[in-house]
């Protein structure tokens, strides 16, 4: 199925790749499925493949030539225990994949599973743990999948890997533990001097954050005790949107993962629910002033939006930087579709100068967005805080 | 569903152990130092600020009490020197009274004297002359009445003259 048509030796070599990957790992695979099996690769899955949560780090290339960086994977099947293995046993793209890593491939390289049939035409090696007798596999959607000696599936498997968005939540918490307590300490050791140089570049978004988000939405007295929490979440979000925005490190995309923006939401719907007085209970619960037919109505309209707030905070952030990044891969793959995946190499090159054009433009729209979204979230945050300790004022 | 969740479950598990530890950390490596540090500076500044309006309110009343002074002692010394003429006047006009009292009394007492003397100079002269017109006139006398004749009628004339005299 990988057979295509092309004129041009290192597009097609590029596209075989790309497509083993999307076909591999698409969320989307099934739903496209069809149209890859005509042999032309589908935007949607290269796409989707490209902004998910991946097992590895694909460098580039693709192929032998394509530089995997294999992550670890941790997993917890209730009744058979933790295994930890590398995710290159897993990923096996191609019988001529070739990975970077020399961890063992437990023999598993010859009987790559194509028997499966299904559109995804990925094997995925599967790794065999002699501690649980399970045998691992990744699907289409590069979930993780167990199954024991007697091969049948065991339902609750938790993947608790060290995935992409992971790593690269890692990385930035490495950066923000690396700079800030460097600027904490200049804070002491430079005590009445004037701010300098690390500290002087980031004083300005910690004053922002303070005099700016914090205390107007939450008032100074309490802003001080929420302003730990809302730094830590600016600079988090902030960074790793502009980590998402490193062009040959792996695209990471740790804010367009739903998991990461889930726990940060939940964060914000704790602390807000915690710190709720009985001003704000009052107001959600039986508002004051309002008739008794509407109560009926806005009482569970309000107790939705407990959870609404949150949840509206998490979607917001994920699909800005999800579509961030979708806009510039579309804008790559746009080159594709109109060249005739290669048969038209004017037309690729014409559409190639556009395209790039509009990438440019997209990036410095999306270090607006990175800031912006990190911003608008902390915002948020603030606000509903600065609702939950409200005291009443009539 | 399932499958959304089970690709979260890592990526929940692993956000909050890290955000609650980056959370942790940074409150108390970072933000509070940092925060405090604002704080501090910020009061300092406004501290510096409030002394330096005060400082300045202060050199204000400093000049203003100095133009006062300056002001006091501008008056202070119109006033002696005021008093410094008037007394020099009165002193001056006082000597020249006395002066001129004084004068006026040597003048009186020369004038006095004067006329004393005068009067002694006028009474000697008046001898002198008598003298002198005696003694004159003792001559003549002798030179006349050498003669007889001469004296018989010088002594008549001396006796008409003496008469008129």
């Amino acid at each position: 199925m990988f057979d295509f048509t092309l004129n041009n030796k290192g597009n097609m070599q590029y596209l075989k790749g790309a497509v083993a990957l999307l076909l591999g790992f698409g969320l989307m695979g099934n739903a496209f499925a069809s149209s890859a099996e005509d042999g032309k690769p589908n935007p949607g899955d290269f796409i989707i493949h490209h902004i998910a949560d991946a097992h590895d780090i694909h460098l580039w290339g693709d192929g032998p030539s394509a530089l995997h960086i294999p992550l670890p994977v941790i997993s917890y099947a209730p009744g058979f225990g933790w295994d930890v293995f590398s995710s290159s046993a897993l990923l096996h793209h191609g019988e001529d994949h070739v990975d970077m890593s020399d961890h063992g491939m437990d023999g598993t390289h010859a009987d790559h599973d194509h028997a499966s049939g299904d559109a995804h035409g990925h094997g995925g090696g599967g790794y065999h743990s002699h501690a649980t007798g399970l045998t691992y596999t990744l699907d289409g959607n590069g979930m993780l999948h167990a199954a024991d000696d007697t091969g049948h599936a065991v339902e609750n498997v938790y993947d608790l890997s060290i995935s992409k968005s992971v790593l690269g939540m890692f990385l930035v918490i490495f950066m923000m533990l690396l700079i800030f307590p460097r600027i904490g300490s200049s804070y002491k050791k430079r005590k009445g001097q004037a701010p300098k140089g690390l500290q002087n570049a980031l004083e300005p978004l910690i004053l922002f954050i303070r005099d700016e988000v914090a205390v107007p939405s939450i008032g100074e007295k309490k802003a001080d005790r929420y302003l730990p929490f809302l730094l830590t979440t600016f600079f988090f979000i902030f960074l790793c949107n502009l980590l998402g925005l490193v062009p040959f490190i792996g695209a990471f995309n740790v804010t367009g993962t739903v998991g990461v923006t889930l726990t940060l939401a939940t964060f914000v719907f704790i602390i807000t629910t915690v710190s709720g007085n009985r001003h704000y209970w009052g107001h959600i619960l039986w508002p004051p002033g309002v008739p008794l037919p509407i109560k009926l109505i806005l009482v569970p309209v309000e107790v939705v939006g407990i959870l609404l707030k949150p949840a509206v905070l998490m979607i917001r952030l994920t699909a800005n930087i999800g579509a961030g990044h979708i806009i510039i891969l579309a804008l790559t793959f746009l080159i594709f579709i109109i060249s005739d995946y290669g048969a038209n190499t004017a037309a690729g090159i014409g559409t190639g100068i556009f395209s790039v054009a509009f990438m440019i433009f997209m990036y410095f729209i999306e270090l607006l967005v990175a800031f912006l979204q990190a911003y608008v979230f902390t915002l948020l945050a603030a606000l509903y805080f600065g609702d939950a300790t409200q005291e009443a004022h009539h | 569903m399932e499958a959304f969740l089970n690709t979260v479950y890592g990526t929940v598990f692993w956000s909050t152990i890290s955000f609650l530890v980056v959370l942790i950390l940074m409150r108390r490596m970072a933000w509070g130092p940092i925060l405090q540090g604002l704080k501090e500076r910020e009061e300092e500044i406004d501290g510096a600020l409030n002394k330096a309006k005060e400082a300045r309110a202060e050199i204000e009343n400093l000049q203003s009490d100095n133009e006062r002074l300056l002001q006091e002692a501008r008056a202070e010394r119109d006033g002696m020197l005021r008093d410094a003429r008037d007394m020099a006047d009165k002193l001056v006009g006082d000597a020249k009274q006395l002066a001129k009292d004084e004068g006026e009394r040597m003048i009186g007492q020369a004038k006095q004297a004067i006329d004393g003397e005068r009067a002694a100079a006028v009474a000697d002269l008046k001898a002198e002359v008598a003298k002198l017109s005696l003694e004159i006139a003792e001559k003549l006398v002798r030179q006349e009445l050498k003669d007889e004749g001469n004296q018989q009628a010088l002594i008549g004339r001396m006796i008409s003259d003496s008469k008129l005299n």
